[in-house]
């Protein structure tokens, strides 16, 4: 019988069957960082266990460390004792860390697929709902809580429910200046933030083929802003060609016999989804969240929906978020005034993002009002865009260059929002209080988008601003 | 720890209104910064509270109608977003035993029933009769009952819902189940050396 990935890979890492009747799973891979882990920790030590493979568990720190200074000891006392834990539970049980300063250091989500640990195939965990975004490689990642990255660290496995399957479908060409960003909040307006629960989705069609993986990785991130714990895309030659050469992908002849499988856990074609979804990638335009959930948004050049024209159910919703974000029902986002422009996130803050946000402001300026945060996903890609003179090009314009980190996405170290301001983010979450000031504002869209909103001090569309250094990417 | 069975949580109530309530709004980050759950009650619904004392409303948490709720009822998706265990781990310090709800987020409803806190579910009209009944009489006892699968409060009967494996676990007083994940555990270390990626290729 035909069977999709999700059936291979969950069947492979199916090591019995619980009296519960959950699965309990193997988990190939675990990624732990400074701040869901502590607890754990602690947790295990007072049942006297260690990790059982400690050589499948990596570290780094990103969530509340600073990205102003790698000074030690850390100017925050509280962000210090966070790393300080995490260094010495690493060190006692021989988990490799990628710790600040580190050459491998950043956001996890952005380092797993770097060193290649990420690979097709695999189960991943973490203490971080984005861990969908591993995904990407044809691997079944997910995010978990602090009790069961115990049981991780202390079994290596997890008691599991077998989600059901919805393959969605992105069929067409993307615009110009729309991006992977743009279809993930497509998808999750007309599916809903809760559209998912209970499903893993894998993300298939032609505009699915083509991207690039940094693409991918930032379509699966979003997965659980849709509802889904985990998002995947089947591996192709795309995935391969990523991992080649990368420090942990198999090499020599290792590398032709993990192709050849990698090739073999990918969903038959003839396999039935639970599900299915098809969504025109060609009649997308930029997105730009209104409200205080992932799924309200807009595409740029439409006015936001009068709560009144919205199901029974999410009228007050609507309404609420709308007083909260300071906008009125029919109004436009475009030309929204906005004081923070924050590139950076696990969903985007790679190379290519900041590629195209930097062609974006290139020989421009950030509007006097504006405030302007780059902070790379990772020390790789801080050094790489280095070595492009991308950091020259924001400084020019007026951003500040940041060290890697989670950062304003989350507000746990010092980059938050003040009061009520406004910020355009890259990043994956515009709840309430999610930048760091419980009355901020976040519209979520593309790095390009933000980057042109730095530009103009105030929600453009992307399309009609030409870019001084090449076509927007 | 040694776990308990959980049969049933019978208490008063607080109807907490409101669909898609993330776990940014029960637990802000900056309250996840410490390397223990300790203390994490005094910030549940932290922002949440305080705009509406700013807008001189009074947040159900705060209102002393509700004042030493044992049950919560919930809308949709209640606990979407971040996966930090911090927002249960602080609903159950300020001493919430069971939520009713028209439904969860995975990872929510997961961390809930590792610590023991079931979360179920019931039809949104039978959440919204339940709400209301509390609404009118604050002091009115709600049982939900994992035996029966019953909610009852006054006059009210409503059915609820559990997955299979988290109302056995909770019954059984084997809801933290590790113990479960690391028996037989040398069979465990054989299925791990046959995984082609740590076998063939590693």
């Amino acid at each position: 019988m035909a069977q999709t990935l999700l059936d291979k890979v969950w069947d492979l890492h199916t090591v019995r069957r619980l009296p519960t009747g959950q699965t309990q799973l193997f988990i190939g891979l675990h990624l732990i960082h400074e701040v869901t882990t502590p607890q754990a920790f602690a947790m295990l030590r007072e049942r006297g266990l260690a990790p059982a493979f400690p050589d499948r568990i990596f570290g780094t720190m990103d969530h509340i460390i600073p990205t102003s200074s790698l000074r030690r000891p850390a100017p925050d006392p509280v962000a210090e004792e966070m790393m300080a834990t995490l260094e010495a539970n690493c060190h006692e049980h021989h988990i490799p860390l990628y710790g600040l300063g580190d050459a491998h250091q950043g956001i996890v989500h952005v380092i797993g697929p770097e060193l290649g640990l990420t690979q097709p195939g695999m189960t991943i965990a973490c203490g971080d709902s984005h861990t969908s975004t591993h995904g990407a490689f044809g691997a079944l990642a997910f995010g978990i809580g602090t009790s069961q990255v115990r049981d991780v660290l202390a079994s290596q496995c997890l008691a599991m429910d077998k989600p059901k399957l919805r393959r969605v479908r992105f069929e067409g060409t993307m615009g110009p200046g729309v991006t992977a960003k743009d279809l993930a909040l497509a998808m999750i307006r007309q599916l809903g933030v809760n559209g998912g629960v209970g499903f893993a989705y894998e993300y298939a069609g032609d505009a699915v083929a083509r991207m690039t993986m940094d693409e991918r990785m930032t379509l699966c991130n979003l997965s659980i802003e849709g509802g889904a714990r985990m998002g995947y895309v089947n591996p192709d030659d795309t995935t391969f060609a990523f991992l080649r050469g990368r420090e942990h992908a198999p090499k020599g002849e290792a590398w032709d016999r993990a192709v050849a499988w990698w090739r073999s856990i990918a969903s038959d074609a003839n396999a039935a989804a639970d599900d299915e979804r098809a969504i025109d990638a060609a009649r997308i335009g930029p997105v730009v969240t209104w409200g205080t959930n992932p799924g309200q948004s807009v595409m740029v050049d439409e006015p936001i929906p009068d709560p009144a024209s919205l199901p029974p159910g999410e009228r007050e919703a609507a309404l609420e978020a709308l007083q909260f974000m300071g906008f009125d029902a029919g109004e436009a986002v475009k030309r929204r005034r906005v004081d923070v422009a924050f590139i950076g996130s696990c969903t985007n803050a790679r190379l290519s993002d900041l590629r195209a946000a930097a062609s974006l402001v290139r020989g421009q300026r950030v509007a006097r009002h504006v405030r302007g945060l780059v902070v790379p996903g990772s020390r790789e890609v801080q050094h790489a865009a280095e070595a492009e003179g991308l950091d020259e090009v924001f400084k020019a314009a007026g951003f500040e260059w940041r060290e890697p980190g989670c950062s304003l996405c989350l507000g746990m170290n010092d980059d938050k929002l003040s009061g009520a301001e406004t910020c355009a983010s890259s990043s994956n979450r515009n709840f309430r209080g999610r930048q760091g000031s419980p009355t901020g504002r976040t519209l979520l869209m593309s790095p390009a988008m933000v980057a042109a909103a730095a530009v103009a001090g105030e929600v453009v569309d992307v399309r009609s601003v030409v870019p001084r250094g090449g076509a927007v990417q | 720890m040694s776990a308990s069975r959980i049969l049933s949580v019978t208490g008063r109530a607080l109807p907490l209104a409101g669909d898609d309530i993330d776990t940014d709004r029960i637990m802000p980050a900056r309250h996840l910064r410490a390397i223990t759950f300790d203390g994490l009650e005094r910030h549940v619904f932290g922002d949440d509270r305080a705009h509406a004392s700013r807008d001189g409303r009074v947040h159900p948490m705060d209102d002393p109608r509700f004042a030493g709720a044992s049950v919560m009822v919930v809308n949709r998706n209640f606990g979407c977003g971040s996966s930090r265990e911090h927002a249960p781990q602080g609903l159950v310090r300020w001493g919430i035993r069971g939520i009713i709800g028209e439904s969860f987020s995975e990872i929510f409803f997961g961390n809930a029933v590792m610590l023991g806190l079931p979360a179920v579910t019931a039809a949104p009209a039978d959440v919204a009769a339940l709400q209301a009944a509390i609404e009118r009489d604050p002091q009115i006892e709600v049982r939900l009952d994992l035996e029966s699968m019953r909610v009852t409060a006054g006059t009210l009967d409503l059915a609820v819902h559990l997955p299979a494996a988290a109302r056995d676990a909770l019954l059984t007083g084997r809801w933290d189940g590790l113990g479960l994940l690391l028996q037989d555990f040398d069979q465990v270390r054989a299925f791990a050396a046959k995984l082609p990626y740590l076998r063939d290729f590693a």
